[in-house]
Parts: C-alpha cells; sequence; structure tokens
C-alpha cells in the first residue's frame, strides 16, 4: 500500500487570517525571529493499490477538484518515501 | 411562482428563505440536497448558515452535493440563482461565480446590521432597487471575507458585476468592500448579507431585503407584478399567497 500526500497553501496573495494569529501567539509565547506564518492544509491518502503514474494522476485530479480551490490555494504532491 | 430553496445538513437560514419568499408573493419549494432533482422550480435560492460542516472550505462539499449538478447546469442555462451568506460560498466554490470567500481578517465572528449599497440593478435579483440605493440589513459570518486576484477584482469592476459594496465598516476584510456580485448574464448574484432576515419590521432592522426577492419575482412574472408589487396591490396574488402569472 502506497501513500499519497498533498500540500495546500494559500496563494501569496491571498491573506491568511490563521497564520496571522499563528503569528502573534508565537510573539506572545516569546518565540523571537519569526517574520511571519503561513499556515496550509496535508492530506495523507493511503491507495488501495501500488502508486502507479495513473493511480497519482487520479489523486492529483482529486487535488484539484475538491481538495484545494485553484481560485485562492496551490497544491503539491508526493509519495511517500520516493521524495 | 415557484421558488427551490436547498436545504443541506447545516442549513440554518432555509425556513427564513421560504418565509421571505412567500413575503414577496412566491412559493417556496424545498429542494433537498441529497436529490438530483430541481422539481421544475423557477429559480433556486441557496440559504446561509453551514453545509457539510464547512469542512476542508466553506461551501466545498456541498458544492459536490447531488441536487448541484442540476444546479449548475441551469444556473448556466440562465435559471436564476440567489446564494446567501453559505450560498454565495457554495456559488464560489462551484465556480458559478469568481473568488472565494475566507475567514474574516479579524477572526471573529460578526454579526450586525450592516448598510449596503446597491451598485449593479441590472440582475435578476436586484432589478426593484435604485441604483445607488442604501440599504440595511444584518450581515453575520466568520469567514465572510471575498477576495478574488487583482485581474478578477478589476475585471468585476470593468464589467459592473459587483451587485452590493459594505459602506462605513467593511465587516470581514472584503476586498474591494466587495459584497456581492452576478456573473455576466447577471441571473447568478451570491452575498454574505442576509436580505432574508430584513423583510419586515418585526424579525428585522428594516424591510429592505424585500426587493431582492421581488426582483426575481417580477422578472419571471413580467410588467404587471412589477408595477402591482410597487404600487402595494395584491392583484396578482390569489388567496394562498401563490403568483398568479398575469
Amino acid at each position: 500500500m502506497a501513500r499519497v500526500v498533498v500540500d495546500v497553501m494559500l496563494k501569496s496573495e491571498i491573506l491568511d487570517p490563521q497564520g496571522k494569529a499563528v503569528h502573534g501567539a508565537l510573539g506572545r509565547l516569546g518565540f523571537e525571529g519569526v517574520a511571519s506564518v503561513r499556515q496550509g492544509k496535508r492530506f495523507e491518502i493511503d491507495l488501495a493499490g501500488e502508486a502507479t503514474p495513473e493511480a497519482v494522476a487520479e489523486i492529483e485530479r482529486a487535488a484539484g477538484t475538491l481538495l484545494s480551490n485553484p481560485v485562492i490555494e496551490d497544491f503539491t504532491i508526493h509519495v511517500e518515501g520516493t521524495s | 411562482m415557484r421558488i427551490g430553496v436547498v436545504t443541506f445538513p447545516g442549513s440554518l437560514d432555509d425556513r427564513d428563505a421560504a418565509r421571505a419568499l412567500r413575503h414577496a408573493g412566491g412559493e417556496p419549494v424545498p429542494l433537498w440536497h441529497g436529490d438530483a432533482d430541481l422539481r421544475q422550480v423557477d429559480a433556486v435560492v441557496l440559504p446561509g448558515g453551514f453545509s457539510y460542516g464547512d469542512y476542508l472550505r466553506c461551501g466545498a462539499i456541498a458544492r459536490f452535493a447531488p441536487v448541484m449538478g442540476p444546479l449548475i447546469e441551469a444556473a448556466r442555462g440562465g435559471l436564476p440563482v440567489l446564494g446567501i451568506c453559505n450560498g454565495f460560498q457554495i456559488l464560489c466554490e462551484s465556480h458559478l461565480l469568481p473568488g472565494a470567500l475566507i475567514r474574516n481578517d479579524h477572526r471573529k465572528f460578526v454579526c450586525r446590521d450592516q448598510r449596503l449599497r446597491v451598485e449593479n440593478t441590472n440582475t435578476v435579483w436586484t432589478s426593484e432597487y435604485q441604483a445607488g440605493q442604501e440599504i440595511v440589513v444584518p450581515v453575520k459570518n466568520g469567514e465572510g471575507g471575498y477576495v478574488a486576484d487583482e485581474r478578477t477584482l478589476d475585471e468585476l469592476e470593468g464589467e459592473g458585476r459587483v451587485v452590493f459594496r459594505y459602506l462605513e465598516d467593511n465587516p470581514n476584510g472584503s476586498y474591494r468592500d466587495i459584497a456581492g456580485i452576478t456573473n455576466a448574464r447577471g441571473n447568478v448574484v451570491g452575498l454574505m448579507p442576509h436580505p432574508e432576515h430584513a423583510i419586515d419590521t418585526l424579525t428585522g432592522p428594516t424591510t429592505d431585503g424585500l426587493a431582492m426577492f421581488r426582483s426575481c419575482l417580477a422578472l419571471i412574472m413580467g410588467d404587471s407584478w412589477s408595477t402591482a408589487a410597487r404600487n402595494h396591490e395584491s392583484p396578482v396574488i390569489n388567496a394562498e399567497g401563490e403568483g398568479v402569472r398575469a
């Protein structure tokens, strides 16, 4: 069984209020030297079979359809253990 | 005039939307998220609240509900569709409207009466307003910040597709104070504020929201309805409050 990982991040021009809240909290806790924080999402998808090019392409399609909204987000995809 | 109101798991304002439609002289028809059937309605309202827990992104899972298949196709064909709050989020996720709604910039839920300017009265849902009219309706959201890239924003402005703009205080960090937009054809409108909560003075701050529903009914029924509604006559409403085609 193979695992495909999809990481989703807001595009740089889109405001990230959650990242800003985390940044503020880090400062209050005394973590120094943080210039900014952007928060994203990580999906770990276990395939029923092997990570064939077809299977990965299917997950890529799912990532662009449901897991991310291409209007505001970008995603990257990799098969775990191979990157 | 039969106007569908879709109930998703988590919808809160479907009953208020139905009530608003009834007040405006229409016949609300309940539609179910799990049925790929629009029941031959003349228009559809996607109400506010939540849907499918709004997991992933607001409206992201609702956009793939069975009812959305025929709805998206019909909307592309000209069916009048109004999305309020979560309904607006679903329309953006469906790509029937450009852009997206994200968490409020101040990260708090906002609930208050909000002043808006009606900037486009050529849509199916705003023809009963005056251009530039200022209205007050409730706004209540946690993820109501309208965002899009600069090119899309310029395009919306250039084509007059910003329908409502926040006045005085932007409640959620929406780019360019955008509260509501339309598609190019003017049949699909989405907005974060809640016109269905401003249809009588008993339950709302104003009756400013009623004109949205009257606009759609007027278009469907033709000019005689529109004139009668404006004059507060009711010759085209039968005893059940149901519109009769003039």
